[in-house]
């Protein structure tokens, strides 16, 4: 069953923090809540642990309603975005606490307490460090040895909010990776979130995309990056070019050029956006291609692949200038022999088509 | 006037321990200027009459220093001055304690305006403060023929006392903790309950370690002020000898009746107390400094 929320309404005053969001999370998943900061996420973490009460819905945790229960019976870890350890307790009484605050009657002995800290600790490879104190640790460190505090009272459910935000790039890297086998090792089932899409779509199994709310897609990383099923999904998941026009037939309509798209059940004559990822564009110099036609105003050749920068012309309807990005590899660079300042047409090798709706970012 | 030692102290550093920096530092005449500026206020306001309370006291020597503080009315003004710290402290304590807790950890309408309530004896002019309790509970007052018809003494006696101090020192232990737990905001006791602790055990084992230097602090500032308050005991101590006189009142009268030697005797008592509580205090910054400076690495 694993968790399941129903419903949840929230509201903080005015501002819809939650709009009736229903999810299932199954048991054993690492599950990633992604979305923009003050999508709901953290919110919706923190109603599903219990340190938030929902307006409205419920809250169902391995098949029993727990929408009423108090935090502490609600049996989750909870890892806080900047750790919350306690800071005048050594690495081992925090890892320590949630055991020594047991009822008397369900209270382990000192000795099991021990064994049970020190094995936590060497799950997170720190048990070198059992004496020092917080303040003694790096931000990594203290995030693995919050995760083993919160792992000792055997929650059914772990909740992460934003746990590596803190840390730099470098550390951040390491540890999700680190986070991802520690989650193959214990499979218990996790909620993590996050509003860096790199971070949800490496580590999670499932990926929840928030946005205002209210969920927009679920699904796996692939899922989610290959088809997304809003414009919002679209731009928030990777860099993606932007082509606003009108649909007509097998074709879009960009102010005087034509898009091929791959079909779509948006309506004829209907204004809409189209996307199309950097690598899913190419550059045509054959002035009777069908596609936008752009400047190019930079090539960077640095990595595995070369990046082109575009600015695009005889857009008329949109005052704005229209800027396009376009991924090759350096073979095709060399081979198209590009210049900066050149004109060429950019030409889709695959196009999503969606209503026009608002303006997307 | 602690600037006046701040900066003495601090020039004599720079001089001693590092280069001058010729950039961020003012001419020699200058800091002269200044740092004798601190000096001069520092001995005429705050030494000179420091100094003059021991000198008056030890005037006509040491064995009529001792008399005058073993003296029956002195003893009973020292035993009623530690009588109201030992009741206004503690009560002030679980209140401030309690009051800083429920402002930081929760959120309640009307959370600003018991803020306000909670410092309206510090902008209440501690006279006023007195007649309020005399106009309630004196035999004048609202409550006053209820108190007479059974028998309770409320004003011009001890309870009295107690209520003045109480009213007067109110604010010195919430005041100390609620900017302190507010900036620590409430992630640790988060993850207390969440790790399953109970309402108390959050309190004992994560609250109170991060808030205990604060305590202190409050807790002798407290003191300091309950032993020290002359105004609003004065109002409603009704000045009886022997019973309802508190050290500082029994300063005011002995000085009064020009026995300045044993008012001094007895005034250098306070002046004792205050020395101490300024070492504490002291003492208790520097340990909350350090434990703080730990704290801001995380």
């Amino acid at each position: 069953m694993g968790i399941e929320v129903k419903n949840i309404n929230k509201l903080f005053g005015e501002f819809k923090a939650l709009d009736d969001v229903s999810l299932n999370f199954p048991t054993g998943k690492l599950v990633a809540l992604l979305g923009p900061s003050g999508c709901g996420k953290t919110t919706l973490l923190r109603i599903i642990a219990g340190l938030e009460s929902a307006d409205s819905g419920q809250v169902i945790l391995e098949g029993q309603d727990a929408s009423n229960s108090h935090v502490r019976e609600r049996q989750v870890g909870f890892v806080f975005q900047h750790y919350a350890l306690f800071k005048h307790m050594t690495v081992f009484e925090n890892v320590a606490f949630g055991l020594r605050v047991k009822p008397r009657r369900e209270r382990p002995g000192e000795a099991q307490i021990k064994e049970k800290v020190l094995n936590l600790l060497k799950l997170v490879q720190l048990d070198w460090l059992a004496d020092r104190f917080p303040s003694q640790l790096s931000g990594g460190q203290r995030q693995r040895i919050a995760l083993a505090r919160a792992l000792a009272v055997e929650p059914k459910v772990l909740l992460l909010d934003e746990p590596f935000g803190a840390l730099d790039a470098k550390v951040r890297k390491e540890l999700r990776r680190w986070l991802r086998r520690l989650h193959d090792e214990i499979h218990v089932t996790s909620i993590f979130v996050t509003h860096d899409q790199e971070e949800a779509l490496e580590v999670a199994d499932e990926v929840v995309l928030m946005n205002q709310g209210h969920v927009e897609q679920v699904g796996t990383p692939d899922e989610v990056y290959d088809r997304p099923a809003t414009p919002f999904v679209y731009s928030f998941l990777g860099s993606v070019n932007l082509f606003h026009g009108r649909v007509e037939g097998d074709v879009v309509h960009v102010g005087p050029h034509q898009l091929e798209h791959g079909g779509s059940s948006v309506a004829n004559g209907s204004s809409v956006v189209a996307f199309a990822r950097p690598h899913e564009l190419s550059i045509s110099k054959s002035p009777d291609a069908k596609g936008v036609h752009a400047v190019i105003e930079r090539v960077l050749k640095f990595g595995a692949t070369a990046r082109v920068e575009l600015i695009g012309v005889d857009i008329n309807d949109h005052k704005k200038q229209q800027n396009y990005e376009v991924e090759l590899t350096r073979a095709e660079v060399a081979g198209l022999n590009v210049k900066e300042g050149e004109h060429v047409i950019l030409v889709p090798k695959r196009l999503s088509v969606f209503e026009h709706e608002e303006e997307v970012a | 006037m602690a600037g006046g030692i701040a900066t003495a102290l601090g020039a004599k550093s720079i001089r001693g321990n590092q280069r001058i920096n010729n950039a961020t530092t003012e001419s020699p005449w200058v800091r002269r200027l200044i740092i004798g500026t601190g000096l001069f206020y520092f001995t005429i306001f705050l030494l000179l009459p420091l100094g003059a309370v021991f000198v008056e006291a030890f005037r006509k020597g040491v064995d009529a220093y001792l008399a005058a503080l073993v003296e029956p009315d002195a003893m009973s003004a020292i035993k009623l001055t530690l009588i109201t710290a030992l009741v206004s402290v503690p009560l002030n304590l679980v209140f401030g304690v309690s009051a800083a807790w429920a402002i930081t950890k929760f959120n309640f309408p009307g959370k600003r305006f018991l803020i306000t309530l909670i410092d309206l004896p510090f902008s209440v002019s501690p006279v006023i403060a007195g007649l309020i309790f005399v106009l309630v509970f004196g035999a004048q007052g609202w409550f006053g023929s209820w108190f007479l018809d059974n028998d309770i003494k409320i004003i011009f006696a001890v309870p009295g006392i107690l209520l003045a101090t109480i009213f007067v020192t109110f604010p010195f232990v919430a005041r100390e903790l609620i900017p302190l737990m507010e900036a620590q905001g409430k992630e640790e006791e988060e993850a207390a309950i969440v790790l399953g602790a109970r309402g108390w055990q959050v309190f004992r084992y994560v609250t109170l370690p991060n808030i205990l230097w604060g305590v202190i602090y409050g807790v002798v500032l407290c003191n300091a002020r309950a032993m020290g308050e002359f105004g609003a005991v004065s109002v409603v101590s009704g000045h009886i000898r022997g019973e309802t006189n508190s050290l500082p009142l029994h300063v005011e009268i002995l000085y009064n009746e020009y026995n300045f030697a044993a008012a001094f005797a007895v005034a250098s008592l306070l002046a004792v107390l205050a020395l101490l509580t300024l070492l504490i205090k002291t003492y208790v910054e520097w340990k909350a400094a350090q434990v703080n400076a730990q704290h801001k690495e995380d």
